[in-house]
């Protein structure tokens, strides 16, 4: 897997997907969110992008920690049950 | 203004715990220092969750030392640049265990030198990577699984360490503390250390869910918390100038703070242990005086 003893490419942990961790899963209403930024800034898994103004999750990462609906200034966000 | 959208240089897909604040803060200190920029790491949690073999989730260059000796192999990459006339930035991000405890002398060593270095020190309070084993960062009273609460014992006896005293005594560059709830304010802190030459220490509060016992959620509102009470004064202090401190502005009382957390939980069960509170608040009393906060 590393060609060169322990020296290993950057971001290769993009490889596992980490939402698969998750039992609750954010859900951000466009309309209430403002784009100000604090759950990007607080997310531990770099799992959102502010674009348009707007909080964008990945899901595919996310892990459903619920700090983003915690600390958003608007309530724009809700923590529901993850459906698998 | 906080920096969103800047470069994420910490990967998603990495191993930390939902919530975990010590991922916050590695993610907070990466968008300060930018890709120009080699990081050492001793072992403990974050080398752990963001290096499984071959999915690291550094953006950045990264090395992971032993446990003892980040301050060193930091040493040693800075002299390299400077043969090489390169002028990548040297930062250091290790935990409290590895800070406090077995990597002290090798820290100290690097301030004798004053190495062109910013040691940043994630600060969880124990050695959380190996399960909650108490370092010298453990707070008073804090259960942990070498300082466990009994009918006896009220947890970890002796008083946190005061590491940035004891950076300050070595007359380095810069010393400061911070916490992951203040990105502004630690974003400023790494900016100014690593344009800094010479010894910088920087020192996170980074709470953490499982080991002090709380949801994944309130990461942030714990570490608030934690300074709002007095218990983690949030100070800077540059060479040659007085030190400037965060002024809280609302007063908490450290029994919100204490009750928050499963760790301090037994100092709610009995009477006996209620005493023990005001202990706790004299400490935070103690630093809003000295640190005029």
């Amino acid at each position: 897997m590393l060609p060169h003893g322990a020296v290993c490419k950057p971001g290769q942990s993009r490889l596992n997907k980490t939402g698969s961790w998750r039992e609750f899963r954010p859900n951000v209403a466009f309309n209430n969110c403002n784009g100000c930024g604090i759950c990007e800034s607080y997310c531990p898994d770099s799992c959102i992008l502010i674009k348009d103004s707007v909080s964008i999750v990945d899901y595919d990462y996310c892990k459903g920690c619920g700090i983003c609906a915690e600390e958003c200034p608007k309530d724009a966000i809700m923590m529901e049950k993850e459906v698998k | 203004m906080n920096g969103f959208n800047k470069e994420n240089l910490l990967a998603s897909g990495h191993r930390a715990c939902p919530g975990c604040g010590a991922a916050i803060g590695v993610r907070q200190i990466l968008k300060a220092t930018g890709r120009d920029v080699i990081v050492v790491s001793a072992t403990g949690c974050v080398e752990t969750f963001t290096s499984p073999y071959g999915q690291s989730a550094w953006e950045v260059p990264w090395i992971h030392s032993l446990f003892e000796n980040s301050a060193p192999i930091a040493s040693g990459v800075s002299a390299a640049l400077e043969v090489l006339s390169k002028e990548t930035k040297v930062v250091v991000i290790s935990g409290d265990g590895a800070t406090f405890d077995i990597g002290f002398g090798g820290l100290s060593g690097m301030f004798e030198r004053n190495s062109d270095v910013t040691y940043i020190c994630y600060d969880n309070e124990a050695y959380m990577n190996t399960g909650v084993q108490r370092s010298g960062a453990t707070p008073y009273c804090a259960s942990t699984t070498t300082t466990p609460v009994g009918q006896y014992s009220i947890g970890k006896l002796e008083n946190k360490k005061d590491m940035p005293a004891i950076a300050m005594a070595h007359g380095i560059e810069y010393v400061a503390t911070t916490s992951i709830a203040y990105p502004n304010d630690l974003m400023k802190k790494v900016t100014k250390a690593i344009n800094i030459k010479g010894s910088k220490y920087i020192q996170i509060h980074t709470p953490c869910c499982i080991g002090w016992g709380f949801d994944p959620s309130k990461t942030i509102k714990i570490a608030k918390l934690a300074v709002e009470t007095g218990l983690v004064p949030i100070f800077e202090k540059e060479k040659g100038k007085s030190l400037v401190s965060k002024r809280i502005n609302k007063k908490v009382p450290v029994k919100e703070y204490l009750l928050s957390q499963g760790r301090f939980s037994h100092l709610f069960k009995e009477e006996e242990r209620e005493k023990i509170i005001n202990e706790i608040q004299l400490l935070c009393d103690k630093n809003i005086e000295i640190f005029n906060i």
